[in-house]
């Protein structure tokens, strides 16, 4: 026997080779072809907003955990890094960096660490950093670079707006839908991601293949981006069947804005999201309806961020009613 | 579609690497060590003393209680000390060391005998005798069998399962013991069905046993009360409510036995001790053992008499090799480390796992991130995550109203959580804890 002494503990003794950090990883490597789009779409621009948000979220982690907390240091279980590529998907391309790095720090000072860090926050910490800029910077969080034609200068305010606020502005100025649709980019250009909006919400094709590659790898199951996308398609298709001259059709609703990122990526967040199936599937439909419900009626031309983290402060209520059936908890089957 | 049952379950590798190697007997060791606490329930009470001269087979211990079970001698020889010695459960126990005696046949005897089917005894005198002959349940839980079987007039029973899942990664007593014993089985099956007057009996197997369920079907053809179900392949499916589940399509109540559901569960080891009981007056005295682990020399199967030590299995495979950190008896999930291979193989000795340093230390814990993971894979419903925080903050009242005591402990939830917290050790200390406080409330 060597000289090393034998382990004692109680079982089991084997453990699957899944670990938090393969979970994250995931994540990032799932994020990579939103990730390739809107470099395309935004060039050199893209690259800057993402990796200014990236290393301001681990460098704030890093200093506050460092020196104000003085605990573990835990900026390589990859969590940071997610905040930050999702913070800065959720942001316009030409966003000046240092509201990034302001961006940055709430999401990572006050959305985790004074939460108590990964696994205690209560709310996605990249979108509570994207609402925050949002409200205090509204002029800048809502100018949207068009695509560029050269993909290796920054681009100046060549700004347009997004589907989705195209469609608020129409209805509020009283156009109908046909008027209105005439400045929409097509549903190809939308799925391929060739439009105006936030860096990582470009093309849903781009974060399909993400969602995908997250379900097929066990880190995600498909209750909440199912459930959530459906619920927003019913919802908005009601309404669009009653008045399609004053309602966008729910193809438009679900490729444009944030759906598909919310849907795969945001509301799938595994710290702020349910535990049980059930629970998920409530959570996504709460979702569902705050998104639509903001879209249609709210002021905000796009509510999913904000429908996303109210539905965050329900999720320990959710949990608390929404629980796996007890084996056993009911006899089946009768004695023959 | 095979089947299983519905919620929960996991897949660890199955490295069974001991599937195709034959049962070998090992020679009678020179001392026995025989604690008399090898069941669930009572102690025996020891009842030789030091310098007796003892014959093979011979009671030792005698059964404590209703729910206990005697000790028999496995080996012919001279009591040489009434001791305390550290068992597989960690704990000192009371023990009968034996001498065995070289010069005395019975220790070396070839017991292969020729099969007998006619079963002569009537329900009563083979409950009778499976009690007196030490039988308890060999798939681990070493519940005494005649307990089982004991069943009241006013319960009603359909259904005997016989349990041959063995779901547990690396063991292979069962798989080849089914193999190389399946005609003994079948009687044994039968035994069972006279003694509890039932006129159906269902053999689960997981499927990755495919030769096991074949040998089964073949020979169980002239006997339709007999079926041979094909499983799949998921831990813990060998787990008795589990089993009842996923082969009847019903569920055991919280806190019940299988009865409450018309069905009782034998292990197929516990079967064939049965047989040798019943049909050749053999008392329990030994058991297949399998001895396995990635860096033996020649992992293998063996009939081991109860009481022998550990360390002469292993010196049996070649040794613990260079690089060992750990040693199990049992399987991987559900086994129990040991200090020392100087623990002797009691009746609920399964395997002893051999464990390398790359697979024995645990994953430093992290944070839980919520990934409800444990919650997914819990077969009995359970939330495991909440459970190890309601013990872990003293919250036992909570924790019981969560269910904590359905527990099965079949460590799935520790299996899967990607932040490696000790999910099942918290929960089992908050079993401990509410059991405790249970018993002080009645």
């Amino acid at each position: 026997m060597s000289d090393q002494p034998i382990i004692v503990s109680a079982s089991p003794h084997v453990h699957s080779d899944r670990t938090s950090q393969k979970l994250m990883y995931d994540v990032v490597i799932a994020l990579i072809p939103a990730f390739l789009v809107s470099l395309y779409v935004f060039g050199i621009n893209a690259m800057i907003a993402t990796a200014a948000a990236v290393i301001s979220c681990l460098l704030f982690e890093y200093l506050i955990q460092k020196y104000l907390m003085k605990t573990e240091v835990t900026i390589g279980d990859g969590s940071a890094l997610i905040t930050g590529i999702l913070l800065a998907f959720n942001l316009p391309a030409g966003i000046p960096i240092w509201m990034i790095v302001m961006g940055s720090l709430v999401a990572i000072g006050v959305a985790k660490l004074s939460f108590g860090g990964l696994g205690f926050n209560i709310f996605n910490p990249a979108l509570v950093g994207r609402v925050f800029l949002l409200i205090s910077f509204p002029v800048q969080m809502t100018l949207w670079p068009t695509a560029v034609e050269n993909n290796t200068t920054v681009v100046d305010a060549v700004t347009g707006a997004t589907t989705l606020g195209l469609i608020k502005e129409g209805v509020q100025f009283g156009e109908t839908m046909t008027e209105i649709s005439a400045q929409l980019p097509s549903n190809m250009d939308m799925l391929l991601g060739i439009t105006g909006g936030s860096l990582g919400e470009m093309s849903a094709l781009a974060l399909i293949l993400g969602g995908l590659f997250l379900i097929i790898r066990k880190v995600i199951t498909w209750h909440i981006p199912v459930t959530l996308l459906v619920t927003m398609a019913v919802l908005t298709g009601i309404f669009w069947w009653i008045d399609p001259e004053h309602y966008a059709s729910p193809l438009i609703h679900l490729l444009s804005g944030g759906a598909i990122l919310g849907a795969f990526f945001m509301a799938t967040d595994l710290v702020t999201s349910p535990v049980t199936k059930k629970g998920m599937v409530v959570f996504a439909i709460g979702i569902g309806i705050l998104t639509v419900v903001i879209r249609l009626f709210g002021s905000y031309p796009e509510g999913i961020s904000f429908a996303i983290l109210i539905m965050n402060a329900f999720v320990p209520l959710i949990n608390t009613y929404f629980k796996p059936r007890r084996f056993g908890s009911k006899i089946k089957a009768k004695i023959v | 579609m095979l089947k299983t049952f519905p919620k929960g379950g996991v897949h660890p590798p199955e490295n069974k690497l001991t599937s195709t190697k034959t049962i070998k007997r090992l020679p009678a060791p020179k001392v026995v060590y025989v604690p008399i606490s090898q069941h669930i329930g009572i102690p025996a009470e020891i009842i030789v003393d030091r310098k007796d001269k003892v014959e093979i087979g011979q009671v030792i211990a005698r059964s404590g209680g209703f729910v206990s079970s005697n000790i028999h001698a496995p080996v012919a020889g001279t009591v040489t000390k009434l001791d305390m010695i550290i068992d597989t459960s960690g704990y000192k126990k009371q023990c009968i060391v034996i001498r065995t005696d070289a010069k005395n046949e019975s220790n070396f005897e070839e017991i292969d005998f020729p099969l007998k089917k006619e079963i002569t005894l009537q329900p009563e005198e083979i409950v009778q005798r499976i009690s007196d002959f030490g039988i308890v349940g060999l798939g681990g839980a070493t519940f005494p069998s005649h307990v089982k079987l004991n069943i009241k007039e006013d319960r009603k029973l359909d259904c005997l399962i016989i349990n041959g899942v063995e779901c547990e990664p690396y063991l292979t007593a069962d798989h080849r013991l089914m193999l190389e014993k399946t005609k003994e089985i079948l009687v044994g099956i039968q035994i069972l069905m006279h003694a509890l007057r039932v006129d159906r009996a269902i053999i689960g197997i997981e499927n990755n046993k495919k030769d096991a369920i074949e040998a089964f079907k073949t020979l169980s053809v002239q006997e339709p009360r007999i079926q041979v179900a094909a499983l799949k392949v998921k831990y813990p499916q060998g787990g008795e409510k589990q089993l009842v589940r996923a082969l009847l399509n019903r569920e055991v109540p919280k806190n019940g036995l299988p009865l409450d559901v018309g069905v009782v569960v034998h292990n197929v080891g516990t079967v064939y001790a049965i047989y040798q009981a019943i049909q050749h007056n053999r008392p329990l005295m030994e058991r297949v053992v399998t001895v396995t682990g990635k860096k033996l020399e020649k992992p293998s199967n063996f009939w081991v008499k109860i009481g022998t030590p550990i360390k002469d299995l292993v010196e049996e495979v070649g040794g613990i090799p260079e690089g060992t950190r750990k040693i199990v008896s049992g399987g991987p999930m559900m086994g129990k480390a040991l200090k020392s291979t100087d623990v002797p193989v009691t009746k609920g000795t399964s395997g002893i796992l051999v464990i390398s340093e790359d697979e024995a230390s645990r994953g430093e814990p992290k944070n839980c991130i919520r990934c409800g993971e444990c919650v997914s894979v819990c077969p009995m419903g359970l939330e495991p995550h909440l459970l190890m925080n309601l013990s872990e903050k003293n919250m036992f009242e909570k924790a019981a109203q969560e269910d904590i005591m359905t527990c099965i402990e079949c460590g799935s939830c520790s299996y899967v959580c990607p932040s490696h917290r000790p999910l099942l050790d918290y929960i089992r200390f908050g079993k401990n804890i509410t059991k405790e406080l249970q018993s002080k409330k009645v």
